[in-house]
């Protein structure tokens, strides 16, 4: 294995990867500070933040060091490398860098969004000097509100690293943004008219590592140190993104990307990024409802749950095959798992329907070329599949009944006059799940309880609802398009009544005790053999259903270090 | 810049000696001072409302919202005293500012005055010297909403207290400090007068 010496500490690294001396430097818990340097862009070295002085150990133990210092972002590592990150000349031009940087930084952190995670305060804290010898006016340039209908410009807090440019360049394809001017006049700016609102324009204000490019979603909205973050899988389409939910007294206020390689990568879409909304809508359900002479009334889940675990065996005792239950592809498995699991308990006749599958044109690749063609190799998909959790939902109606039966069937089944019982759990969001004409075929039926969280057509005629809660408030697992099972993890209480639908499967299946998403999981693997790699710890990434054994690649783990 | 080792000075309780260790001396100093109240005739209450109590000029009362040359809300809506409330009675909403020369301002800005232990960490903590502690202390109200004073209130306060001789103290009669003053942009062809040059350190060895 070759060795590499950072700071005098010897590290292995793989025979066959490629590394530049940021990256081997985190392998030792060595930071070389970088802003331009992003690891999923192309190289420039503009911005000499990660200056090192590199050399190279002979074979008869001396040191020859390079007489200069070279970034490190665009020096490779092999065998023998030597990286020293702390020498007096590397401290020196750091500090001279961060100055530079300054020269025309404003220091409006107090009202710049990015304080908190900015890796100029960071650096110039670890790093910088801690005052300015600048004595001329700072060079004030106007900002771009223009940029995009998502992003918003603060040009003089840019420090030019470009990260943006590559990423419009090379991720997305679309090339909205580029830069202007030269020296200290350059600017990132747009062509004219010609907006940066491709669907993953959101991903620039991430990878921005100063407060230049800022969300008009969450502007001024909040401070982040005041933000919680909570690991989660973004519920939007069956990519599965690895994200943070973060939140603040239990409203959510930004979704952002988090490193996966088994899932997505780096980045996320706006679909996804601008998808919560409805987590803090006024329309949620917030109180359990039953149909008391022809009016649904609020009740207490003290009185609603044993209603509705009589009124379903009533259904099962009249008539078990016309009983059936929908299960959202927006459930986790956990959940369908209790649900299917109470139910069949009860009668094997029982039919477990698919819910409603939304599919939206065809999966969108990126990069795109001029004409909006995909090209190859992809970097980004955005799943036509809007749902988190097909797969892992099917799965547990196979297990349960053989095969699965599609939202199509349950409609005809309904019509045809074949169902007096239907308990349904509702889930998209974003589109109504059910036609208004559906909606009626559901006043055929003798008992309807729905589950969900926003006001349906169903709803409005179940004889009794259950408000769930959102992804955000739940704990469970996902399994993405490519058979990728990742966990969730509640971030937030439910408004008022509201219960995650994990607690309210569990308590109408009479289980005792609180549902535990872990031990749940484990009980899963252990009865149904497609998920029996569920017993793997799910860790940070998740495990790959299939080859769930398989060791993530070391080198992707160690890129996972925290990096601007 | 980060605090280093060497900045760090560590400090140990002195040593008692035997004399001290039996706490006779502490407790005859402290009889001396009940002793001596005994045989003190001067009166010490103050006939308050009738007459006003003359306060220290670190005085911490109510808070004011200051104004700046033009009358608006000097206030950026950074949320720094927010922040570093202990207690946790500051609420603002922040909003882009329909100013040309502020990117942000508070739309809405809450204190409980109720909630509020008055220990001036929002005026320390203020980077644009918005917020303020006032001698004002003979607040009151009906309700517990009266005592949510919004920003209207604060900035009324202001309006009453800038002239006092007294008020403010931190900010020397109304003149507001020079870390206060916001930047304007200079018009092209103009220089501004120099900052203040800030000695390097002697141990930068940088340059």
């Amino acid at each position: 294995m070759p060795t590499v010496i950072v700071n005098g500490r010897e590290i292995e690294i793989g025979a066959d990867e490629r590394l530049n001396c940021i990256q081997a430097a985190q392998r030792a818990d060595v930071e070389i500070p970088h802003y331009c340097w992003h690891k999923d862009l192309s190289v420039v070295a503009s911005c000499r933040m990660c200056l090192v002085e590199v050399g190279e150990r002979k074979p008869d133990g001396t040191i020859a060091m390079v007489p200069k210092l070279v970034p490190g972002c665009q020096t490779p590592v092999k065998a023998e490398t030597v990286i020293v990150s702390n020498s007096p000349a590397v401290l020196a031009a750091q500090k001279a860098t961060l100055e530079y940087l300054l020269l025309n930084h404003p220091l409006d952190c107090p009202v710049c969004d990015q304080a908190g995670e900015c890796f100029l305060q960071d650096y110039s804290y670890k790093y910088g000097r801690g005052y300015s010898r600048l004595q001329e006016p700072k060079l004030l340039k106007p900002d771009k509100d223009h940029i995009g209908d998502q992003i918003t410009l603060f040009t003089d807090r840019c420090v030019m690293c470009t990260r943006c440019v590559r990423f419009t360049r090379e991720i997305s394809g679309t090339g909205e943004l580029q830069v202007i001017e030269r020296g200290s006049h350059a600017e990132i700016d747009i062509f004219p008219g010609e907006p940066c609102n491709n669907k993953l324009a959101g991903n620039v204000v991430d990878i921005c590592p100063v407060g230049a490019l800022c969300s008009k979603d969450f502007l001024y909205e909040q401070r982040v140190w005041w933000l919680e973050s909570t690991s989660s899988v973004c519920p939007n389409c069956s990519t599965g993104c690895s994200i943070r939910v973060d939140q603040n007294k239990d409203v959510v206020y930004r979704f952002k990307p988090r490193h996966n390689p088994l899932a997505q990568g780096e980045f996320m879409c706006d679909e996804g990024r601008f998808g919560y909304k409805y987590i803090n809508s006024p329309d949620r359900l917030t109180q359990p409802l039953v149909r008391l002479e022809g009016d649904q009334q609020p009740t207490d889940w003290e009185t609603i749950l044993p209603g509705v675990r009589a009124a379903i065996e009533g259904a099962i005792t009249a008539k078990p095959q016309a009983v059936a239950a929908v299960l959202s592809p927006w459930m986790t498995v956990e959940e369908a798992y209790l649900l299917a699991g109470y139910l069949k308990n009860l009668s094997k006749e029982i039919r477990l329907y698919l819910g409603p599958v939304r599919v939206v044109g065809d999966d969108d690749c990126y990069p795109k070329d001029v004409h909006g063609n995909a090209v190859a190799p992809t970097r980004f998909t955005i799943r036509a599949e809007k749902c988190p959790n097909r797969q892992g939902v099917e799965a547990i109606i196979r297990h349960f009944q053989g095969s699965t039966l599609s939202m199509d069937d349950f409609w005809k089944a309904v019509s045809a006059g074949q169902i007096d019982a239907a308990y349904l759990v509702g889930g998209d969001p974003h589109e109504p799940w059910l036609t208004d004409e559906q909606g009626a075929l559901l006043d055929t039926l003798k008992l309807t309880i729905v589950q969900d969280i926003l006001p349906s057509a169903a709803s409005r005629r179940a004889h009794y609802v259950l408000p769930g809660g959102s992804f955000a408030e739940r704990d469970g697992t996902f399994v993405n398009h490519a058979g990728l099972a990742q966990p969730i993890k509640r971030a937030i209480h439910s408004p008022e009544e509201a219960r995650p639908d994990n607690r309210i499967l569990w308590e109408l299946a009479g289980r005792r005790g609180l549902f535990n998403a872990g031990r749940l999981r484990n009980e899963i693997a252990e009865h149904i053999s497609a998920l029996q790699a569920l017993t793997h710890p799910l860790g940070e990434f998740g495990v790959m259903l299939d080859t769930p054994g398989k060791p993530t690649n070391a080198s992707v783990v160690a890129n996972a270090a925290t990096s601007p | 810049m980060a605090i280093q080792d060497k900045e760090i000075c560590w400090v140990s309780e002195p040593e008692l000696s035997f004399w001290e260790s039996t706490f006779l001396p502490a407790i005859a100093q402290g009889l001396k001072t009940t002793v001596g109240h005994i045989f003190d005739n001067k009166t010490v209450t103050q006939e308050f409302p009738e007459v006003k109590p003359n306060l220290p000029a670190n005085f911490k009362g109510v808070h004011r919202l200051n104004r700046d040359d033009e009358g608006r809300v000097k206030c950026v809506a950074c949320f720094m005293c927010a922040t570093a409330c202990p207690a946790h009675c500051i609420y603002i909403d922040a909003a882009e500012a329909p100013w040309e020369d502020r990117d942000k301002y508070p739309e809405r800005f809450v204190i409980d005055e109720l909630k509020c232990i008055y220990c001036g960490m929002c005026e320390e903590a203020c980077p644009c010297d918005a917020i303020e502690l006032t001698s004002e202390f003979d607040i009151s109200g009906q309700t517990r909403e009266e005592m949510l004073y919004d920003k209207d209130k604060l900035l009324s306060i202001f309006d009453q207290t800038v002239k006092l001789p007294k008020d403010p103290v931190r900010t020397h009669g109304g003149v507001l400090g020079p870390a206060s003053e916001i930047v304007q942009p200079m018009p092209p062809g103009k220089v501004p007068p120099p900052l203040p040059i800030i000695s390097r350190p002697a141990n930068d060895s940088s340059h």
